[in-house]
């Protein structure tokens, strides 16, 4: 009796002490300190290639030779778009997550306002190359204006009008459409039993967010004013959804089924099995290969503008999209860090990685490489310098694209099991979105 | 403290000290055993909670999740802001609430039904029982991310098996292709998907009912004349009211919090007319980084659904009485 209680009693609190132990070693994990030559870092990537172990295949090596180059060691963790923003916040919150990460670039301003990134300082940043090095287009969305940017540019990207050029061909379309009268032409012209004239990823809120971001600024609309309070209802944001629901409500050059599509591939991937003429996408060219698409098809274009101008209407054909890195704050190893960062953003690595990735390098060092003067790098390199707009960088800028991207999502939705969404329907979600905001 | 005190008031103090000791180790140690499911309860359920419902009177927004003890109190504006039904987010609320009410009744009322069907369907042995059973069981036991994933699959417009069955095979929906995902049949989508994972648990537990209904009941029931129909409403059904009882609070509880189904059918943001409350308290939260807002509208949810199982047990308990 004696000894089975006793028996009893030893496990029930040794129940309890193996709880706390595991609590405790779990938050320990962290803190292996000690020399910043033998320190591992934890490295957050975004989903840059065609999965996640494409991009464990592209960094894989080059991490390596960081180790190689440094001592310092990295443990490559590719997060997938759809939880990248969340483990992000997760981070912030407890103070515990990744020495280094990526960043979508339009993240830049609210996450700065987490104040959870370290920030490049004109000090910070001559420890990794100076200023002078980066791109400026790229530089612009890296946090708000008149602060120090807490992240700095990697990928550069941007979005062009890719379109088939074998169907163009067939269709007698000897150029790509300049202005959106000639587009909505031709598109009608490329739909057809076997394709539709232009494919979107209706389903995915980013997307449909930064198309209608550039569609605004051709309008000469805005999301924000310059005191960065939010200006959603206005007639150049409303005019600007109206033209991308047409794409399926009036134009029908867009299949309904688009609406339905939210893993951010499924429009690439119509477009590279021919099922679309069209696709409005950042710089893809090694997706579209991946794909299996033959690349004497593929053709880019900046996107289209109105013709003619709308009153204020700005040319802008592409927002200024890319990926940025950042250094988390609660960093033990910030020197190693930042060794990294300046191994990423240098010159030689810069190359690789942009090559495999099709994108565009962040700074202009790279653009030497042969590599980067084909026609295509040519083409979003033009639109990244001259017609490219960064989105609002303001703290509330990623409420704004899932508040309005969400909005745009739910009204293709309607327009696509055969709904009429008019102007004042429009209106009106802003202006519930807008509300939500604040 | 308390543990002590609970013992001190069952020991009698009238009795011998020898006795009154080893009782009293007795009496200490059932609760010793529970001091680790108490510590963990506390650590897993009580703590964050508690943290929840404060967090839900700060104006906890991104400015400050980085350092969140330095957010400023918002008093009752989370709550004001939720409930204003006027405005664009408490109309939101109220859609949500709605579309989750709605959900719920309709799989609570299908799967119990399913349940009862199947659980009296196998309750007498034939060839193969065990297997249907199991069969039945599958969508229980199945991972819940692989099996809703699967019918995010089979929803989809272009090529999905439901509409390739629905439309190409049995030329049902007029030449259209029904949307399943986004649109109008999004609820029923999510309807069938609950169902589905849900009413194999009320067949469990109706079938573990039955088992224990004693065989003489319906002899005597058979002997005085009774039908099949007659035992069921006269038998069974009275026999199975405690299961029942457990089996719609539960299965209500589930279906109205239920967050991983609609959140792996559709993604991060639901369409609007499978709105689920889950899903819009994550959006108000994680997608507009108010953490505030969307602490208020949980604590809101568990109010209500705290008020629901009060009266709802009250409810029973008379019930219970009278019968």
């Amino acid at each position: 009796m004696r000894v089975n209680r006793l028996a009893a009693l030893a496990l029930a609190s040794l129940v309890g002490v193996g709880a706390l132990t595991a609590c405790s070693s779990s938050s320990s994990g962290n803190s292996s300190g000690g020399s910043d030559k033998n320190a591992t870092l934890t490295y957050w990537a975004s989903n840059q290639g065609t999965s996640l172990d494409n991009d464990k295949q592209v960094l894989g090596p080059e991490l390596a030779k960081f180790t190689q180059q440094t001592g310092i060691k990295v443990n490559l963790q590719v997060v997938p778009w759809s939880d990248l923003l969340n483990n992000i916040l997760t981070a912030t919150t407890s103070g515990k997550g990744p020495d280094v990460l990526n960043i979508g670039n339009t993240w830049s301003a609210s996450l700065q306002a987490t104040g959870a990134f370290v920030p490049f300082d004109d000090t910070v940043m001559a420890k990794i190359g100076g200023k002078s090095q980066f791109l400026g287009g790229s530089l612009s969305a890296t946090g708000a204006a008149g602060q120090p940017p807490t992240a700095v540019p990697i990928y550069s990207l941007a979005y062009g009008l890719y379109y088939n050029k074998k169907y163009f061909t067939e269709a007698g379309i000897s150029q790509p459409p300049s202005t959106w009268p000639e587009f909505e032409t031709d598109a009608k012209k490329l739909t057809t039993a076997q394709h539709s004239g232009l494919s979107i990823e209706g389903g995915s809120v980013s997307e449909n967010i930064h198309n209608v971001f550039t569609l605004s600024q051709q309008q000469g609309g805005a999301f924000f004013d310059a005191a960065g309070k939010p200006t959603f209802d206005t007639p150049q944001n409303v005019a600007a959804i109206r033209q991308y629901l047409d794409f399926i409500q009036t134009d029908k050059i867009t299949n309904p089924s688009n609406a339905e599509y939210a893993q951010g591939t499924e429009a690439l991937a119509d477009f590279a099995k021919g099922k679309s003429a069209m696709v409005l996408w950042q710089a893809a060219s090694g997706s579209l290969k991946q794909l299996g698409m033959n690349a004497a098809d593929i053709g880019v274009a900046p996107m289209p503008l109105p013709d003619p101008m709308p009153a204020g209407g700005k040319k802008v054909t592409s927002m200024v999209a890319g990926i940025n890195l950042a250094v988390f704050k609660n960093t033990k190893h910030l020197d190693a860090a930042l060794e990294f960062v300046k191994f990423m953003t240098s010159t030689p690595e810069q190359k690789v990685l942009n090559k495999s990735y099709g994108s565009l390098p962040s700074v202009n060092d790279a653009y030497a490489d042969p590599a980067f003067t084909t026609p295509a790098v040519l083409t979003f390199k033009t639109i990244l310098s001259t017609s490219a707009a960064p989105l609002p960088a303001v703290a509330s800028e990623s409420q704004f694209e899932t508040l309005i991207g969400t909005a745009i999502k739910n009204m293709l939705a309607d327009v696509a099991s055969g709904k009429n969404v008019s102007d004042s329907e429009i209106s009106s979600q802003l202006k519930a979105a807008q509300q939500q905001i604040s | 403290m308390v543990l002590d005190r609970m013992v001190a008031a069952e020991s009698p103090p009238s009795d011998t000290a020898p006795a009154a000791a080893r009782r009293r180790r007795r009496q200490v140690l059932p609760y010793l055993l529970l001091v680790p499911a108490v510590v963990l309860e506390l650590l897993i359920h009580i703590v964050p909670m508690l943290v929840g419902i404060g967090i839900s009177f700060l104006r906890l927004t991104q400015f400050y999740i980085a350092n969140w003890r330095q957010a400023p109190s918002a008093g009752f504006a989370n709550y004001r802001y939720a409930i204003d039904f006027n405005g664009a987010a408490g109309k939101e609320l109220l859609h949500s609430f709605f579309v989750t009410t709605g959900v719920t009744v309709i799989v609570l009322a299908v799967s119990w039904t399913l349940g009862m069907a199947a659980a009296l369907f196998t309750q007498r042995p034939f060839p193969g029982r065990g297997i249907v059973r199991t069969m039945f069981l599958i969508p229980y036991a199945l991972p819940v991310f692989a099996s809703v994933i699967t019918w995010n699959f089979m929803f989809q417009r272009d090529n999905g098996a439901v509409n390739h069955l629905l439309v190409d095979q049995l030329h049902l929906a007029g030449g259209s292709r029904p949307f399943w995902l986004i649109g109008q049949n999004s609820f029923y989508s999510l309807v069938i998907v609950e169902v589905w994972r849900t009413w194999p648990f009320a067949f469990l537990m109706l079938t573990a009912g039955m088992q224990s209904i004693s065989q003489d009941l319906y002899e005597a029931a058979g002997l005085d004349g009774a039908g099949v129909w007659a035992q069921l409403r006269g038998v069974t059904l009275p026999m199975l009211r405690p299961v029942n009882r457990v089996l719609l609070l539960v299965l209500f509880l589930w279906t109205f919090n239920d967050f991983t189904t609609p959140f792996t059918l559709f993604g991060k943001g639901a369409p609007h007319q499978a709105d689920v409350i889950s899903m819009h308290i994550y959006q108000n939260s994680f997608v507009t980084w108010n953490f505030g807002t969307g602490s208020a509208m949980s604590v809101l949810l568990m109010v209500f659904l705290l008020v629901v199982t009060g009266g709802y047990l009250r409810l029973v308990k008379s019930g219970a009485d009278d019968a």
